[in-house]
């Protein structure tokens, strides 16, 4: 007789949390009267990103996000949505990183990326039941509001080279990573925001300072908990900005994706209006402080 | 040639022409930015260790090394002493060298040596070895819950988590890749 899989039953209580936490992500935005929406997860193509490679299936790939479907609702008045889905991204295996994922997105309208900031603080101290948490030995002060702080302040805080430097030589990323994300405040939360606009994505540059998108990025505990813009809205800079990222895309020799035209027309009709995808995985690593992705969930690829 | 999605723990590379292990690994990737590999490798003839930080598009060289079926025959003053059947050749490895391994080594164990230049660096041992509890807490009557564990230790002095059911003079299995305990061998 063989005994079970005490790798799998061992994990057992983190399976129970996470179904918890799940469970109240989903009243929590119920409650505020967000439309629960399902999307395609095949799709016939992603935004296209430069670093982010999808997933072949079939005759198309699965979604990296479901961003362009979210906002396609929301183009045709949708006032306020949210999505509990898989995302699956080639390549990303680490400590923190899954090629398949759980995402949690929600979308406003008539909104900026400041209502979003204030979304994360509910949500999370929602799910967490007194001010502060604790994760691997650091103890969280989640008083609010939480810290926010520009991405040009943060490079001449703690970068060793001026940010137009690093994104002349394309070194923004890795100096982001190695210098600048290692030495923020591990105690605190932090709004890492307005992004240069060579980062944006889909975000919409600010209107104070074009040279900046309204994009931010949550961090917690050390790791990079959720993504989020004030929603571009112009279809002729969005065309641009995509056909610049299949661009840089071929020239690295990697698969075209087809530009979503769909997508582009409709977005014509979208007013105003702030999206952001959180990974649940990594607030599940917080919540119930494991060290790796492998421990929030029942197989991680290696189990398979 | 590697590429960076070969990168993981364990694998020997050459940088600058001498073998490498990478010992820890951590993929990243910031925001939607290009993504980063990081490693810890460590020398595998001087045994130095450094951190190098890789981008996607690079590639890495294979180290050049020798894999031979080799018998563990014992521990002396010098190290761990393993000898080719075929050859009769005897190759001794450090207790540096064998890490963690070092606990898993069961007399006349046949393992493979790593050899680079005729000198043995390295040891790969069979996925799976079997050892014989020899401390590990009583297994108190009523903790019936699957997935509980308490420390144990085995024959050659490991310490490692298995689950509470497992009571002393046992025989396990562990993961000689993980140190991981995988279930109870019955005999």
């Amino acid at each position: 007789m063989m005994d079970g899989n005490w790798a799998l039953a061992r994990r057992r209580p983190t399976l129970i949390h996470r179904a918890r936490i799940v469970q109240t992500i989903r009243a929590f935005f119920v409650a505020q009267q967000f439309l629960e929406i399902e999307t395609p997860h095949l799709l016939p193509g992603n935004a296209p990103e430069r670093y982010i490679d999808p997933v072949a299936a079939g005759k198309g790939f699965l979604q990296t996000s479901p961003e362009l479907c979210m906002k396609r609702l929301l183009a045709a008045g949708y006032p306020l949505l949210f999505q509990l889905c898989r995302c699956w991204r080639e390549g990303e295996r680490g400590r923190r990183h899954l090629p398949e994922y759980t995402m949690l997105e929600w979308y406003r309208l008539d909104a900026d990326y400041q209502a979003l900031m204030e979304d994360c603080e509910a949500l999370i101290s929602e799910l967490c039941s007194s001010d502060t948490l604790c994760y691997q030995n650091t103890t969280i002060d989640l008083r609010r509001p939480w810290p926010r702080l520009t991405v040009a302040e943060a490079f001449t805080r703690y970068a060793s080279l001026p940010l137009a430097t690093a994104l002349a030589e394309e070194r923004f990323d890795e100096i982001m990573a190695l210098e600048v994300e290692p030495q923020f405040d591990p105690t605190r939360p932090l709004f890492l925001v307005d992004y240069p606009v060579e980062h944006a994505a889909l975000a919409r540059p600010k209107s104070s300072d074009p040279s900046v998108a309204e994009r931010f990025e949550l961090y917690l505990g050390g790791l990079e908990l959720a993504n989020a813009f004030s929603e571009l809205t112009d279809p002729i800079e969005q065309r641009q900005r995509f056909i610049a990222d299949e661009s840089a895309r071929h020239s690295d020799g990697k698969a075209p994706t087809p530009l979503p035209e769909k997508f582009l027309s409709e977005l014509a009709t979208l007013k105003r209006a702030a999206g952001i995808a959180l990974g649940v995985d990594r607030l599940v690593m917080l919540l119930t402080d494991s060290a790796t992705i492998d421990e929030v969930v029942a197989f991680s690829p290696d189990d398979l | 040639m590697y590429s960076c999605a070969d990168l993981k723990k364990g694998l020997k590379l050459m940088v600058e022409g001498e073998p490498h292990v990478i010992v820890q690994f951590d993929f990243t990737k910031p925001g939607k930015g290009q993504a980063l590999y990081k490693c810890k490798l460590r020398n595998m003839i001087t045994g130095s260790l450094f951190d190098r930080t890789y981008r996607s598009g690079e590639s890495f060289e294979p180290a050049s090394l020798e894999d031979r079926d080799m018998q563990y025959l014992y521990q002396d003053e010098t190290g761990y002493v393993f000898m080719d059947n075929k050859t009769y050749d005897q190759v001794t490895l450090e207790e540096a060298t064998l890490g963690d391994d070092k606990y898993f080594l069961i007399d006349n164990m046949e393992v493979k040596i790593l050899l680079f230049n005729e000198r043995g660096i390295g040891i790969s041992l069979p996925n799976f070895v079997n050892l014989r509890v020899t401390e590990a807490d009583p297994w108190v009557k009523g903790d019936t819950a699957a997935g509980n564990n308490k420390p144990a230790t085995v024959e050659t002095g490991y310490t490692l988590q298995v689950p509470s059911f497992v009571e002393n003079g046992e025989l396990i299995q562990i993961d000689t890749r993980t140190g991981e305990y995988v279930t109870r061998v019955k005999e």
